[in-house]
């Protein structure tokens, strides 16, 4: 070996490399080629029957504009963030407070929280669809005992997407309760005795205390719940398959079905750019909050 | 050391006969992959699985394995997947309308050009009106398996306490109106108890659309599959009585009705009549918590409802001997004791005339008339909408289906909206 | 490990926070009582519930019948043992190269890393199904698992807890001639412990529910791991049966719910100490 190769920096670098190389690879090959190759992809129209691809330029694309089932993808996959986002968010943070309280039974509240994570969502949406039914469901048995007309939840344009929305905070709540459970946790009990003292009400030491407190925990959660907002699309197979005429179609579900029913790979390739597009418009806004969280570090 | 030698001796050794076994193995059998689509419920794969076993009792040199893959749609999306792959099963039973995607991908091969054209007399076996939507350009690509109309089926303890006939059924559109009128039940507030009738608008929606359009004297597509109907005057007006019947007449659910929950709606007592596939006949047989009533759509022109359901496909990445040893398949599977068999245990219809000659099945029909309903519609039905690109024309037309029993675009709107749809994705097969 | 708080409610407040608390359990927990109920009786009792229902079994010996859930429960074990041990290691070292050198690059190396947070292997479906076809390996347990051997998530929450070990550690290990790999194994994976644990659970529940690129990538009940299975097994065109539905997602959800009720408690404590933030 060379002695050049045999200082320590450059060991170092080599080292530091070796021990990347195995991840690397695997992210390259899974991440940034499929992205890159997505990218070109968008270019071509498949040839029928093992025919070769033909170039078609921005086609694709021009399509998306005119493409109105996209367009309600697109928007009903707004909506979907919008609502399950804060809301769940919202009901995690609360659920952590309530088990954090020292109730009666907080184990068993924590199990029952934690419950929608454990079961997968494709077999539970089968649940929901009980819980939707017309007439004979769950929620019209309820309602129909308190004298409402009966709902067609699923069915009526209006309904089925905050149903869809409901079941994925359902799903989503309690698993982002125990990062802020863990985080409550930590929060040392001497605060609120300070707080006490200066005789803060209870309302002002969560508003101004506690959720400050949770709020580098908030931003990990809020990455995630975005990352699911455009990936949870499971039970949309169960529920409703994206209609009644679309109005329930999220992007990753549009995807599916245009690459793998169509088989238009090449216009999937280009919805796929919409929605990597959206990810990465939220990855920037993540990496300013790792800069961020590396300061106060 | 030793130790691992010894090993390694041991793996020789055992890959060594491994290849033995597999050498002999090929030389004398032909292994065959079958994918079916789960469209029944109950042990299936059971039923399935047994007809597998007692063939490759009769015919030692065929092994097969049976993939069951989901509803259709499920098993053509893992079928053409798989062809993606390079490993497509040899054989599978795939909608009858995705002949033309089939084709189109090159994904199967044609009966005609597997045997030789004096052993191709055996299609004539089955009923023709099956046969319609199994050929193309004068081949042979399909051959029906499990097969369907649309029949109607009534809960006649509901007939009776509405004050009709529970023996009979509405016979045409006006008549389904009025027995509707009379069978929807609302309680002191008004609150519907019971519908009268509910023809689901998910999953198929596109069939039950074609029954009313083909009742209304209106075919949607042409024998090609590459020019479509949906705008024509009577498909337009077919769906206007979709949407009356809930809008107008109010003896039908508003919204979409459920495919998946609508024979359990009739379980429930939530409708006094449903349309469903004739296939659910043994479901509701042994569901039904009350005596019920089967029978042919009702007619407005003219009777009618489309066929449905899966054909044998063989697929072309198949060696000669393996699309022999299939063609062996499914003609055993198809033959016409099977045939009886498998309508019997699942309510499909058994689909050639001989099959319904067997002793079984003549037992079977005395003992449960109604068997014979869908049989007999037969003689009124129309090859189900089948085109180029079949998935995405029938996905715009069950959108303007939804679109208009949801009340969000006018029929005649929403019909025209997929007919521009659909001569967009058919563009380049029409010639 | 429940500190008292002087904030917790009192009085009437309290009395209003565990009506809310136990009102969300039971909206929460509905799904599963739901399926106990129907599973455990006869079809008939799927959309009423009076107490005088009989008990039955035969929704469960039904669904067992119906579909090969022993083989789906072996896949779905066998892909998550292959998801995971691929992520701990593949994690640990990067992690540890990204915490302890620097070199040249480094950040936008990271950053490369980072960006699989956000544009994870879900969303590449159709690219990713490609390359499974291209190396042969399609309709496997490897196949499923493979896009998501090396994890973002991962190799970041190993970098934080890493960089919080003081660097005397590693030198002490070093004096007594320990090599890198050695140090790593004998100092940093035994600190890290609760961070293993927490991602652990993550990454395990996440993966026996994933759905959608399984479905893809399998064809056969050879691979095809419990939720493709169960959807499989739930779409008949015949119409939904939920006592057997229910009975199915009880037993493939049994080991998890199971696992998660005896060790919640060390669960959330090691998140509690990973401190996940």
């Amino acid at each position: 070996m060379p002695p050049a190769f045999r200082s320590p920096a450059t060991m170092r670098t080599i080292h530091a490399w070796l021990l990347l190389l195995p991840a690397l690879a695997f992210i390259a090959a899974f991440t940034h080629v499929p992205a890159v190759n997505t990218f070109l992809h968008s270019f071509f129209l498949d040839g029928r029957g093992g025919a070769p691809a033909q170039f078609v330029g921005l086609e694709h694309y021009q399509y998306l504009l005119e493409d109105e089932v996209f367009r309600k993808a697109l928007v009903n996959n707004l909506l979907f963030a919008s609502g399950t986002i804060p809301l769940s968010i919202g009901l995690a943070m609360t659920m952590a407070f309530l088990v954090n309280a020292g109730l009666a039974g907080q184990s068993v509240l924590r199990l029952c929280y934690f419950v929608p994570t454990v079961l997968p969502m494709i077999a539970v949406a089968n649940i929901w669809l009980f819980f939707y039914t017309p007439e004979y469901g769950l929620l019209e048995q309820i309602r129909g005992a308190l004298g409402f007309t009966g709902v067609n939840w699923l069915g009526s344009e209006s309904t089925a997407l905050p149903c869809v929305i409901a079941v994925a905070v359902w799903k989503d709540a309690g698993f982002f309760m125990i990062f802020y459970l863990a985080a409550l946790q930590q929060i040392p009990p001497s605060l609120a005795e300070a707080a006490m003292l200066e005789g803060a009400s209870r309302l002002y030491y969560y508003r101004r205390v506690v959720i400050p407190l949770l709020m580098p925990t908030t931003l990990f959660v809020l990455v995630n719940a975005t990352i699911n907002a455009f990936r949870m699309v499971d039970h949309l197979f169960v529920l409703t398959q994206g209609g009644p005429n679309n109005a329930s179609s999220l992007l990753l579900y549009y995807i599916y079905e245009v690459s793998f029913k169509y088989w238009d790979t090449g216009y999937g390739a280009a919805l796929t750019m919409v929605l990597l597009g959206f990810l990465a418009l939220a990855s920037i806004g993540q990496f300013g909050f790792l800069d961020r969280k590396v300061h106060y570090r | 050391m030793t130790g691992f030698r010894k090993a390694c001796t041991l793996a020789a050794a055992a890959l060594l006969s491994l290849t033995l076994l597999a050498g002999t193995a090929l030389a004398e059998k032909v292994n065959l992959t079958f994918y079916f689509p789960v469209s029944v419920g109950g042990p299936i794969t059971k039923i399935v699985e047994g007809m597998t076993e007692q063939f490759m009792k009769e015919h030692p040199d065929i092994q097969v394995t049976p993939v069951y893959a989901g509803i259709y749609r499920e098993t053509l999306t893992k079928a053409l997947t798989a062809l993606r792959g390079g490993e497509p099963p040899h054989v599978a039973v795939l909608l009858s309308t995705d002949m033309y995607t089939l084709i189109d991908e090159d994904a199967v091969v044609a009966y005609d050009d597997i045997l030789k054209p004096e052993e191709m007399g055996f299609t004539k076996a089955y009923f023709p009106g099956f046969m319609r939507n199994s050929q193309t350009g004068g081949k042979t690509w399909g051959i029906p398996f499990q097969r369907s109309t649309i029949v109607m089926y009534w809960n006649k303890e509901a007939f009776k306490a509405a004050g009709l006939d529970p023996e009979k059924g509405p016979a045409n559109w006006n008549e389904l109106v009025e027995m509707g009128k009379k069978l929807t039940m609302r309680d002191a507030s008004g609150k519907v108890t019971q519908w009268g009738v509910a023809i689901p608008t998910t999953g198929y929606a596109y069939w039950m659309f074609q029954a009313l359009a083909i009742q209304n004297g209106v075919e949607l597509m042409n024998a090609e599959g590459t020019r479509t109907y949906f705008d024509a005057p009577k498909a337009i007006e077919a769906l206007q009585f979709l949407v009356d019947l809930a809008y107008r007449h109010e003896v039908s659910p508003k919204g979409t009705i459920d495919w998946a929950t609508t024979p359990r709606d009739f379980f429930e007592r939530k409708t006094a009549i449903m349309w469903t596939t004739t296939g659910n006949l043994t479901n509701v047989r042994t569901n039904a918590p009350f005596p019920f009533g089967v029978g042919m759509l009702p007619a407005s022109a003219r009777p009618g409802s489309p066929t449905g359901g899966g054909n044998f496909y063989i697929f072309k990445k198949a060696t000669p001997a393996e699309r022999k040893a299939a063609v062996t398949f499914v003609q055993w599977m198809t033959s016409a004791e099977r045939a009886a068999q498998w309508g019997i245990d699942t309510g499909y219809v058994a689909v050639r005339p001989d099959a319904w000659e067997t002793p079984a099945m003549k037992d079977y029909v005395a003992k449960f008339p109604v068997a014979a309903v869908a049989r007999d519609q037969l003689a009124h039905a129309v090859p189900e909408l089948s085109t180029h690109d079949n998935q995405r024309v029938t996905k715009a037309l069950d959108d303007a289906i939804q679109a208009a029993v949801t009340g969000s675009k006018k029929p005649a709107d929403a019909l025209k909206d997929a007919q521009k749809e659909a001569e967009r994705i058919l563009r380049r097969y029409g010639k | 490990m429940s500190q008292t708080n002087i904030y917790d409610s009192r009085g009437l407040a309290r009395v209003l926070d565990t009506a809310a608390a136990w009102t969300l359990a039971v909206l929460w927990a509905l799904p599963l009582l739901y399926a106990v109920w129907t599973a455990f009786h006869p079809s008939e009792f799927s959309t009423r519930f009076t107490l005088a229902a009989p008990l039955t079994l035969d929704n469960f010996r039904a669904a067992w019948d119906a579909a090969p859930f022993a083989r789906y429960l072996v896949n779905t074990v066998l892909l998550v043992t292959l998801v995971l041990s691929g992520q701990l290691v593949l994690c640990t070292l990067a992690a540890y190269a990204f915490a302890k050198y620097d070199f040249p690059g480094k950040g936008i190396l990271f950053a490369l890393v980072l960006m699989q947070l956000m544009i994870m292997p879900d969303v590449l479906v159709v690219e990713n199904y490609r390359t499974m076809s291209a190396i042969g390996v399609l309709d496997s347990t490897l196949a499923i698992g493979l896009p998501y051997m090396a994890s973002a998530f991962g190799i970041f929450l190993l970098r934080q807890t890493f960089k919080s070990i003081p660097k005397e550690l590693d030198e002490a290990a070093a004096v007594e001639g320990a090599s890198t790999l050695q140090i790593l194994w004998k100092v940093y994976v035994p600190l890290g412990k609760p961070v293993y644990l927490a991602y652990a659970l993550v990454s395990v529940s996440y993966h026996w529910n994933n759905f959608l690129w399984p479905l893809i990538v399998t064809n056969t009940t050879n691979s095809r791991p419990l939720t493709v299975g169960l959807q499989v097994f739930s779409s008949t065109e015949q119409g939904v049966d939920w006592s057997i539905i229910t009975a199915a997602t009880l037993m493939t959800s049994g080991p998890l719910l199971i696992g998660f009720l005896l060790f919640q408690r060390q669960f959330v404590q090691s998140f509690m100490r990973a401190g996940i933030k």
